[in-house]
């Protein structure tokens, strides 16, 4: 019997393969180079391979890979675009930030491109299993990354909150693709989809919707949504903030990138009629629920990190309609937020220097008199964040604001806006701290630390900036880009 | 002979799931809790290769699917140890109550 060869089409898998490899050379490396920063500039070499394949292959018309477990469609593309600025620009925060704390070892940024090949896979994949092993790779190197700073106790135990209920997600989110797959008889997402619309499947099939609850729950889990939202502020808070900046946007796309094209492929029909209200109350939940604990915060990774859940809650606001005007509106807000919440923590990472856990906001009073641009920056990023213009952040909550009101959603539009007022409060306590507070008084003797801006954060900053402001004012390129982004 | 019924497995399964789940709900001990999840995997692995077996024979992807599950929990048991160690040193304790510098 001749052996049936089967066409890989490896070529629609080319920015994964760049990332993966050139995570292998950085480890190999590693065993030669004595300054690791050279590995970091490696690593920033490999993503601008992947950037350049991604934006050749969008002009490819995209073809099934790999006997159909993967595809390098138009919204896999976008998706990867967001993954390489999220990890491009950790990479140069990782740069000065390690360097200051004596961390600067090579697996870091192997790691780092190891988690961004699995956010690819999970955005490429159009199969459950490969879902689920991006979903790994992606979550099994950032387990590593956020216990990374060892000397630190706070970073110990973030790896190991982020791990075990990381790992407890898995499990659930498994345990739901096994019940689908036994109700559909394939872990194939477009033969789940053709089983609910013309293979004889039952939207009210009680192991299919028990098996999708449980798919939910684990993308909440990733996601940051409420209420599986437990262990973001804490390991936000303990991991390196090279790292926080990393899976704060990254792991947050990767979650939604898998889920949104779960829905809308798999489960379409099933979504808009029954599960659409589900997903709703998610986001509701969601953004008031991380918006009103921000509030009360004191730390500023602790706030953001309570930020990101509420920004989780936005970003669910533009599945909920299931039109692809909505998936365009979710990539657009979700690559304006890489910029202006990587740009946030950039400035974190400049300001933290003591050993213990402190980001304390107060000791932000006065940073205006000090360092009046990094704190110009800081503002213009609590101020995109907000979502007020002329930044990136108001046409982002705009679009996706915009696809629930189109769907007849306007109920959830208003949330949302009445949402970003609430934001508004602990977005700008920051600012009010920088401007309009005197610095601490130090006492005789003390030394004021001196704050230290190297080369690569500050080209970050500057990149955050620019991309912040001129998105703001111009937005179409990223309109347009996103406008591609459609499934194949 | 009579032959198994699918409900069966499932039943197993599902009782398996429960053990793990509480079993990661209730331990305080950090290998405890990977114990429970370990479960919760072993659990999915029937419920794959059960539904391979009654609901799509044809195809493989069930039994690849749950050898695929068994080495990633190989690899994430790898990780998750290599950190309780890790904080084991540091700290001198694997009890998750212990590790409370990180809260509001």
């Amino acid at each position: 019997m001749p052996i049936e060869i089967p066409t890989l089409n490896i070529a629609a898998l080319t920015p994964f393969l760049a990332v993966t490899v050139t995570a292998f050379v950085v480890m190999f490396f590693e065993l030669f180079v004595n300054d690791k920063r050279i590995l970091g500039y490696l690593s920033l070499l490999g993503l601008a391979v992947a950037a350049i394949s991604s934006v050749m292959l969008l002009g490819v018309s995209p073809a099934p890979a790999f006997q159909e477990m993967a595809i390098s469609d138009g919204y896999a593309l976008v998706l990867n675009l967001i993954f390489i600025v999220t990890a491009a620009l950790s990479i140069l925060i990782s740069l000065s930030y390690l360097g200051d704390r004596a961390l600067q070892r090579g697996e870091y940024y192997a790691l780092l491109l190891f988690s961004t090949g699995g956010m690819m896979l999970m955005g490429a994949a159009t199969d459950l299993i490969v879902v689920f092993m991006g979903l790994e790779i992606m979550s099994i190197a950032l387990y590593v990354l956020a216990a990374f700073n060892r000397r630190k106790m706070g970073s110990g135990e973030a790896g190991m909150k982020y791990f075990i209920l990381g790992a407890f997600a898995s499990a659930f989110f498994l345990y739901g693709v096994a019940l689908v797959y036994g109700a559909t008889g394939s872990t194939n997402l477009s033969a789940i989809g053709n089983w609910f619309t013309s293979g004889g499947g039952d939207l009210t099939d009680p192991i299919a919707l028990v098996g999708l609850s449980l798919l939910l729950v684990g993308f909440a889990f990733k996601i940051a949504a409420v209420p599986f939202q437990w262990w973001t502020p804490d390991v936000y808070q303990g991991a390196p903030t090279s790292v926080t900046a990393f899976m704060s946007v990254g792991a947050k796309a990767a979650g939604f990138a898998a889920l949104v094209r779960l829905l809308m492929v798999s489960f379409g029909q099933a979504f808009t009629l029954d599960w659409q209200i589900a997903v709703a109350a998610l986001a509701v939940v969601t953004m008031t629920g991380g918006n009103i604990a921000a509030l009360a915060q004191k730390d500023i990774k602790r706030m953001l990190a309570f930020s990101s859940i509420a920004h989780a809650g936005y970003i669910l606001v533009g599945v909920v309609p299931g039109t692809i005007d909505g998936v365009q509106a979710v990539l657009f807000y979700l690559m304006g937020y890489a910029f202006m919440n990587i740009g946030a923590f950039a400035v974190v990472a400049v300001l933290e220097h003591r050993v213990a856990i402190s980001s304390a906001i107060e000791e932000y009073a006065g940073l205006a008199a000090r360092k009046p641009l990094l704190a110009a920056a800081m503002l213009l990023f609590m101020v995109s964040l907000t979502g007020l213009p002329p930044f990136v952040g108001f046409w982002g909550k705009l679009y996706v604001f915009r696809a629930a009101v189109e769907a007849n959603m306007s109920w959830l539009a208003v949330v949302g806006v009445i949402n970003s007022a609430i934001s508004a409060f602990y977005y700008l306590g920051v600012v009010v701290q920088m401007y309009m507070r005197p610095a601490a008084a130090t006492e005789d003797g003390e030394e004021v630390v001196p704050i230290s801006l190297s080369g690569p954060v500050t080209i970050t900053l500057a990149v955050a900036v620019i991309i912040t402001v001129i998105l703001g004012i111009w937005p179409t390129p990223l309109v347009n880009l996103t406008s591609l982004a459609v499934f194949g | 002979m009579m032959p198994i019924p699918l409900s069966w497995w499932l039943t197993v399964s599902a009782a398996l799931f429960s053990i793990g789940v509480y079993g990661a709900l209730s331990r305080k001990n950090a290998i405890g809790i990977l114990m429970g999840i370990e479960l919760v995997l072993n659990a999915v692995n029937i419920n794959l290769v059960a539904f391979w077996r009654y609901i799509a024979p044809t195809d493989i992807s069930g039994q690849v699917f749950a050898i695929i599950v068994i080495t990633v929990a190989a690899a994430e048991a790898a990780v998750g140890l290599a950190i309780i160690i890790a904080l084991y040193r540091r700290r001198q304790t694997a009890v998750v109550d212990d590790l409370d510098l990180l809260k509001n």
